[in-house]
């Protein structure tokens, strides 16, 4: 059942898509599905396997309000040496609410001299952002922020 | 619409209705969408690398090379280097057409060329190429301050595009100066309203994803206030638009911009 | 007309931490959009990114859906020697897009 705790408009547009989806009113949808916390503890199970991830090493940039939810830039930095011995194997990010819980993958190694990456993301409503990231040594850290998305002021029509 | 806006909504048309006729923003205040910005995106716009209208800027560079047409020729075969004949191109559009006897916008004017000088057909108003080429033109055109409205057969049609920017429309009954004369200090539901001075385009707008003309924004925003937005090509939307440019005289070129 | 614009420093001592930005035209289509008639448009994204220094792979993204049209992704790596980035993207539909930029390390 979808969560009925927020009221906000994207929400509403996303139980409209849901009607649309199973087939009855035709209306443009834009959010027809919401991850839940479980496929979000499966997707970081996949890549954290049976491991503990524990909090710290990793700093997650997003703006706290953004401008615009369909591109939000995000940057994550791991503070770790990046030595052949001691380095970051790869990064994961992760969302709460979109219909989807995975962002993106970043695999990196010891010639990156900077564990760092940026992208630009799409949030689809006011959620929990985190990213984890495996050492060298098949450890597992994250950080996560809370983001909040608000709608353009105008939505608009196709072109 | 939701509760908050509509609240916000009605806040804005009682301050309308209540207030003296919009009076337009004294030279000295006047701001540029950038200003209003988060720094995020600021660098996005800032950075040519990160920029994604420079993206259309790059597909310009290509198609003013390319031949087309039953001439078989290319914008370059006539303009040859845009870096040198584009040069202040933008900043002067919309621009008086002698034949046609009213202004021009730049996409419009591409189109006359196309179809005048290349025997190629117009291409569609927001399609990938019209918007490449406007951007490419544009681009030439960065940093240099606005010209536009300065021709005395402009003037009829400036005076015109003024009064649609404070004609009151719509089932909001709202005019364009009531929001960006009036309450750019201001927001509506989280966005900056800004004082709407077309300094950047064509401009790639996050709401879009994609890069758009000025034309698909004066559209979204009357269609936004729930009035019957003009169509595109539309002798009003010029009109408008050499208004807009020439409110914005003096300010210097972004494009192609970034805006939320 | 895919194209790409790729931020890479000219020159660089051997040892210097470089970044590296890459941006891709592209819609990215998330395959959670309906038209108005109900059907869904489908998905159609990048899904990989793979950067090459001199053949060696130095870098590697997964992209999924909630990457951003016009996929920014920027990193770092650590200037060894003179030569080639090779960038490629691939993704639905066949999606393929490569790139490349030189670098002189001294």
């Amino acid at each position: 059942m979808p969560k009925q705790a927020n009221s906000t408009r994207r929400h509403f547009l996303g139980l409209a898509g849901g009607a649309a989806v199973l087939g009855t009113i035709p209306v443009v949808t834009l959010r027809p599905a919401e991850a839940t916390p479980a496929t979000l503890a499966a997707a970081i199970r996949n890549v954290a396997g049976e491991a503990v991830v524990r909090t710290g090493k990793v700093k997650l940039d997003v703006p706290p309000l953004v401008e615009n939810g369909n591109t939000v830039p995000m940057t994550v930095v791991v503070s770790n040496p990046m030595t052949p011995d001691d380095y970051v194997k790869s990064i994961h990010v992760f969302n709460e609410k979109n219909p989807q819980p995975n962002i993106g993958n970043f695999y990196l190694g010891p010639h990156a001299g900077r564990a760092q990456i940026s992208t630009r993301i799409r949030l689809a409503d006011s959620q929990k952002i985190i990213a984890i990231a495996r050492l060298s040594d098949d450890s597992f850290w994250s950080a996560s922020v809370d983001v909040v998305v608000t709608l353009a002021a105008c939505t608009e029509e196709a072109i | 619409m939701s509760a908050a806006r509509t609240i916000a909504v009605a806040a804005l048309l009682i301050a309308a209705a209540s207030s003296l006729p919009a009076a337009e923003i004294p030279q000295a205040e006047r701001r540029s969408g950038y200003s209003f910005m988060a720094p995020d995106t600021k660098t996005m716009q800032d950075d040519d690398t990160a920029n994604p209208g420079m993206l259309w800027v790059l597909d310009g560079e290509a198609l003013w090379k390319s031949k087309t047409g039953a001439s078989g020729k290319a914008c370059a075969d006539c303009h040859s280097d845009a870096r040198a004949s584009m040069k202040g191109v933008a900043i002067n559009y919309p621009a008086y057409d002698k034949t046609l006897g009213r202004p021009v916008d730049l996409e419009q004017r591409i189109n006359l060329c196309r179809t005048g000088h290349q025997q190629a057909t117009p291409l569609p108003y927001e399609s990938r190429d019209l918007l490449a080429l406007t951007a490419f033109v544009a681009e030439q055109s960065r940093g240099m301050a606005i010209e536009a409205g300065a021709d005395p057969q402009l003037e009829p049609f400036v005076n015109k595009g003024r009064e649609l920017f404070m004609q009151r429309q719509g089932q909001l009954n709202l005019g364009c100066a009531n929001c960006h004369d009036d309450n750019w200090d201001k927001r509506l539901a989280g966005s900056a309203v800004t004082q709407g001075h077309p300094t950047g385009y064509p401009l790639y707008r996050l709401e879009w994803q994609s890069l758009g003309s000025l034309q698909r924004r004066l559209r979204s925003c009357i269609g936004g206030i729930r009035a019957q937005a003009y169509d595109y090509g539309a002798p009003e939307l010029v009109e408008l638009e050499l208004y807009l440019m020439s409110r914005a005289r003096g300010m210097p070129m972004e494009s192609p911009a970034v805006r939320p | 007309m895919a194209s790409a614009l790729i931020n890479v420093p000219k020159k660089a001592k051997r040892g210097d931490i470089i970044e590296i930005k890459t941006l891709m035209s592209h819609i990215m289509e998330t395959g959670y959009r309906h038209t108005a008639a109900g059907e869904v448009v489908p998905r159609d994204i990048i899904t990989n990114l793979t950067c090459r220094y001199n053949g060696v792979e130095i870098f590697r993204a997964d992209l999924f859906p909630a990457i951003a049209a016009n996929p920014f992704i920027s990193f770092f790596t650590v200037a060894t020697e003179s030569g080639k980035f090779d960038f490629e993207w691939v993704g639905d539909r066949g999606f393929s897009g490569t790139a490349s930029a030189s670098i002189t390390v001294e």
